[in-house]
């Protein structure tokens, strides 16, 4: 910690807004925005207090063995001593440093960055939800299992797959499952060994790639075509008994229906091979395209993207899986099943707001199903997330959910055609929920790059698009307005980028500047990674660094 | 749609900017063929017919009156101020923080974070979160695979049956070897992790050694002897830790531990049916550039001011592709907030009245079950806050409790065997005497 932060230095003052990095100020002098809580401590100080233990217990307890002295903690840990009105007025603070989908517009490509309505906000912090206990008897939890039972049944309906599982935590695991069940399946079929390979799209997310190194395949890249679709005689080349999965994202990461997508599907069921849905880009499709009645076998759905619940800063999310027939033994589990009743009376009466008598649910003995992947996480998944999403489900309904996709779909490509004379736009065509620009125009003619346009937006109290995603765009502007968007707020972003565009060719360096208006300028990104500075500094070496350098471990 | 801004004159406006007749004309490019033949979703809902749904499913729930249950999840306080923190909406609402200008708060908090973890584990380095502490779990062990070059992983018996679920899960695809440790389980035996066994299980083809501690079974492991068993295999020791006893028991960067995990839940998140949680993991610095997950650093904008990045990201997936540490993007960042949050409101002092808490009331526990002859502890070792209890009949026990609202912890025998007739006891700071005297009287009525 700084000098400066140690008093608490406020805010900084305007003067030095935008300096360049040439003439860093020297590290003593930097100047704080928020110190960190640990500024606000002092020994003894206490926010929330405990009761005391009473004579009975103490009385109670005292024949019991006791924590060896060996294994009791020396030192307490430094953890800050502060009030609680510090506290929170240090977290108000913090949070007043956010840009956030509640203050303004984030048309932030791939991310579905729509509103949260506040009624779900209400649905999870019931509590009957809240304090359900994960290993709670069955008859405990009827409502908790009834509630994931129900959700995965929308979810079914919604994509057209055969069965769900709600475990994956995010989109990211909800591939990793996908991807293990596809390896579980080629086993099964003694192909094991010989299918290892992943084809991936040149555009698809990074965590595609990632999640087949991580159940041991390998990754080949698949080129786009001329229209930004899969270059189907690439993909033909590409598949053989070798081929474990395809994993695509339909829409694409270009915001393209992949239009081929019925001849694709038929090459790789042609090949044996699995075919994976990313679902990030659901929110384009509802009511229109259903996967699991396509063909896929299986892809996974981030309930925070589609399903409307909070991002909170980068999780939790949640990524169910959706399987075709073929993949379902491989579900993880334990899946919440319906032990007694029909489980179309269940539906009906669910869809009328009722209980069915006699209706039992319970989570299934993972005995039952011997072929499951196992758990992927301890618990049945990220119920808080299960609880916005079926509200938002059933706020919405068939006729809102379709009127979501609609709308996204709508406002892409009022954006696509409002922008197309001042941006460029590689795939010039009716695109889904997003719209991929390039900025190499204002790059070519005026050294203007897509960072520093994002950077410039932000001084618009907007958040930037997706920026230099999917990789195959020359400087990318990738962006996804949501249906939650007024015109007016399309119009005046639209306002923004015309302005941009101008002073692109105007006033350059300008543009290199920005932001200026944010609580800090453009971060030293390359210096943070040089000079890791990854926790507070005590002043002293941490707790267990002595032990830790004396030890000698083998590894690297 | 229910949160739609748009009128009728809005739609007529985009449509005849785009240039399309109707909305049809926008979804010509999904093939005729794969078009969606059925979309039985049932109808939309008003506020209050939604929140009279919602009702129904959560007063469905029959929550226990009281409640011993743990195994991994625990009942502990809320404080109202970690819920005002992260129901702020410029926290919530916000997603991973691309564009740091713009998420300072986000990531100074994660920086936060990060700075607790490290210190109540007395490790060098913490990621700013992962699913649970399962999935934390399995990822430290495939970075002891990527640290040491090694492909088998040794894990005790004695961690909980659900994170040894998830690590096989995980080591599944890569084809990793796992060779179990099995606990001494034995009549009168410790409940904990033989240091022998653990030895002998080791050599130079094992990546790493996974512990609990305090085990699944609440004990207290010899983890200075468990981590020169590894360290003299030339592997990496993994502890999965419960972060509220981290404020009494050694931390454990101080036993010499390479990688630590933990569960977050107690921390100030609510037990919320099993999710969502938050996973911890630390580590030593030397290890960071193998390290699963997103960091936050502290830089400097051009103008002199301090601010906070996601650094070190060559390790990440949107960098690195098929080459990245993980996959992990999105984690569990609100919850990792929670956290913070609760750790500050807490403090020290806070956190060791909790630890001290627990750990009384598991003992008045026990001991009052023993003194009224109603059960007997399993294992001699001394335990945390939770405590293998063996009842005759403990099946029917259970159920019959349960039936009166109270639910006699976690049954042990399905997933060990060896463990009939044994029940698993959490108790926290919320454990009242209360409780208690109504644990043993009620228990007292149905093992007649």
């Amino acid at each position: 910690m700084s000098v400066a932060e140690r008093s608490g230095t406020a805010a900084a003052d305007a003067s030095g807004r935008g300096a360049a990095f040439a003439s860093p100020a020297p590290a003593e002098e930097l100047i704080v925005v928020e110190p960190l809580i640990f500024a606000a401590s002092s020994p003894g100080r206490r926010g929330v207090r405990f009761p005391s233990a009473t004579d009975t217990a103490r009385h109670a307890a005292s024949g019991q063995p006791d924590v060896p002295a060996d294994a009791r903690r020396g030192a307490a840990p430094r953890l800050p001593e502060v009030s609680e009105l510090d506290l929170l007025r240090h977290f108000n603070r913090l949070s007043q440093l956010n840009h956030a989908i509640d203050l303004g517009f984030y048309p932030l490509g791939s991310c579905t960055m729509k509103y949260n309505p506040k009624v779900n906000e209400w649905a999870a912090s019931r509590t009957g939800f809240a304090a359900s206990h994960p290993l709670d008897p069955a008859a405990c939890a009827q409502g908790s299992i009834e509630l994931e039972w129900l959700l995965a049944e929308l979810l079914r309906e919604i994509s057209g797959f055969a069965a769900v599982s709600l475990q994956p935590a995010a989109g990211a695991h909800g591939e990793l499952t996908g991807m293990l069940m596809t390896r579980a399946y080629h086993r099964s079929r003694g192909e094991g060994q010989t299918r290892t390979r992943v084809l991936v799209p040149d555009s698809a997310h990074g965590t595609n790639p990632a999640t087949a190194t991580m159940v041991g395949y390998e990754t080949v890249t698949i080129r786009s075509n001329e229209r930004g679709g899969i270059d189907l005689e690439a993909l033909r080349e590409a598949l053989n008994e070798r081929t474990a999965a395809l994993m695509i994202t339909n829409p694409s990461t270009l915001g393209i229906f992949e239009d081929q997508i019925d001849q694709v599907l038929a090459a790789v069921r042609q090949a044996g091979a699995i075919a994976y849905m990313d679902g990030a880009n659901l929110n384009a499709i509802l009511g229109r395209f259903r996967p699991g009645e396509a063909g896929f076998d299986v892809m996974h759905f981030n309930l925070h993207k589609t399903f409307s619940t909070p991002h909170g800063g980068g999780g939790p999310g949640a990524g169910p899986v959706g399987v075709s027939e073929r993949l379902a033994p491989f579900l993880p589990g334990p899946l919440p099943i319906l032990v007694e009743g029909d489980p179309e009376e269940v539906r009906r009466n669910a869809w009328a707001g009722r209980t069915t008598p006699r209706a039992r649910f319970a989570l299934e003995d993972p005995a039952t199903r011997p072929e499951s992947i196992g758990r992927v996480r301890a618990f049945t998944g990220n119920f808080g997330m299960f609880v916005r999403a079926y509200t938002y489900i059933r706020s919405n309904g068939d006729a809102g959910l379709r009127a979501v996709s609609e709308d996204a779909v709508l406002a892409a490509n009022y954006l696509r055609v409002r922008l197309a004379d001042a941006y460029d736009l590689p795939y010039d065509r009716i695109c889904k929920h997003e719209v991929v620009f390039s900025g190499r125009r204002q790059k070519r003619q005026h050294r203007v790059t897509t960072l520093d346009i994002a950077k410039a937006i932000l001084d618009h109290g907007i958040h930037p698009p997706t920026i230099y995603f999917p990789l195959i765009v020359e400087e990318a502007l990738m962006v996804e307005p949501t249906e939650t968007e007024s015109i007016e707020t399309l119009d005046r972003f639209v306002d923004v980028m015309h302005g941009i565009a101008e002073q692109a060719a105007a006033d350059p360096e300008a543009l290199k500047r920005a932001p200026t208006t944010t609580p800090v300028g453009r971060l030293d990104e390359a210096g943070a990674a040089r000079r890791p500075d990854l926790r507070f500094d005590f002043g002293t070496a941490a707790p267990g660094a002595e032990a830790s350098a004396s030890t000698e471990t083998g590894a690297e | 749609m229910a949160y739609s801004p748009h009128t009728a004159a809005d739609h007529e406006r985009m449509l005849a900017a785009i240039g399309v007749d109707s909305i049809e004309g926008l979804f010509a490019d999904i093939p005729p063929a794969v078009r969606a033949e059925r979309f039985a979703v049932p109808p939309p809902l008003t506020e209050q017919e939604v929140r009279a749904e919602v009702t129904r499913l959560a007063y469905r729930n029959a929550l226990p009156r009281v409640s011993f249950l743990g195994a991994g999840a625990y009942r502990h306080l809320v404080p109202a101020v970690v819920g005002e923190v992260i129901g702020r909406a410029e926290f919530a609402t916000a997603y991973t923080p691309y564009q740091p200008e713009v998420s300072q708060g986000t990531l100074q908090s994660i920086y936060e974070f990060q700075s607790m973890v490290c210190e109540l584990t007395g490790m060098e380095v913490a990621s700013a979160s992962h699913y649970d502490g399962a999935t934390a779990t399995a990822e430290a062990a495939l970075m002891a695979c990527r640290l040491t070059r090694r492909e088998r992983i040794a894990v005790s018996s004695a961690v909980g049956p659900q994170t040894r679920a998830v690590l096989r899960t995980y080591c599944s695809g890569p084809g990793i070897e796992i060779v179990e440790v099995g606990a001494d389980l034995a009549e009168s035996g410790s409940g904990l992790t033989p240091v022998e066994r653990a030895a002998a299980t080791l050599d130079d083809t094992v990546a790493c050694l996974v512990v609990q501690q305090p085990n699944f079974f609440g004990g207290i492991e010899p983890m200075r002897e468990l981590v020169d068993a590894a360290h003299d295999a030339g592997a990496q020791l993994v502890v999965l830790v419960e972060p509220t006893s981290l404020a009494v028991l050694e931390a454990p960067g101080a036993y010499g531990a390479d990688i630590v995990t933990a569960e977050g839940q107690p921390l100030g998140i609510p037990l919320s049916y099993g999710g969502p949680y938050v996973g911890l993991m630390a580590a030593r610095m030397a290890s960071v550039r193998q390290m699963p997950g997103r960091l936050v650093g502290a830089t400097r904008d051009g103008a002199g001011r301090k601010g906070y990045v996601l650094t070190l990201q060559a390790r990440e997936q949107h960098i690195r592709r098929e080459k990245a540490a993980s996959n992990i993007c999105t984690n569990q960042a609100l919850c990792a907030l929670a956290a913070t949050a609760y750790l500050a409101a807490v403090g020290p002092a806070g956190l060791r009245e909790v630890a001290e808490l627990s750990m009384l009331q598991a003992r008045h526990l026990a001991a009052a079950l023993e003194a009224a002859g109603l059960g007997v502890r399993r294992f001699s070792a001394p335990y945390f806050a939770e405590v293998a209890i063996s009842v005759t009949d403990a099946a029917r026990v259970h159920a019959a409790l349960a039936e009166r609202g109270i639910v006699a912890g976690y049954p042990l025998w399905d997933e060990y065997p060896e463990l009939a007739d044994t029940l698993l006891l959490a108790a926290t700071e919320l454990t009242t005497d209360a409780e208690i005297a109504e644990l043993v009287a009620a228990l007292g009525e149905v093992a007649v």
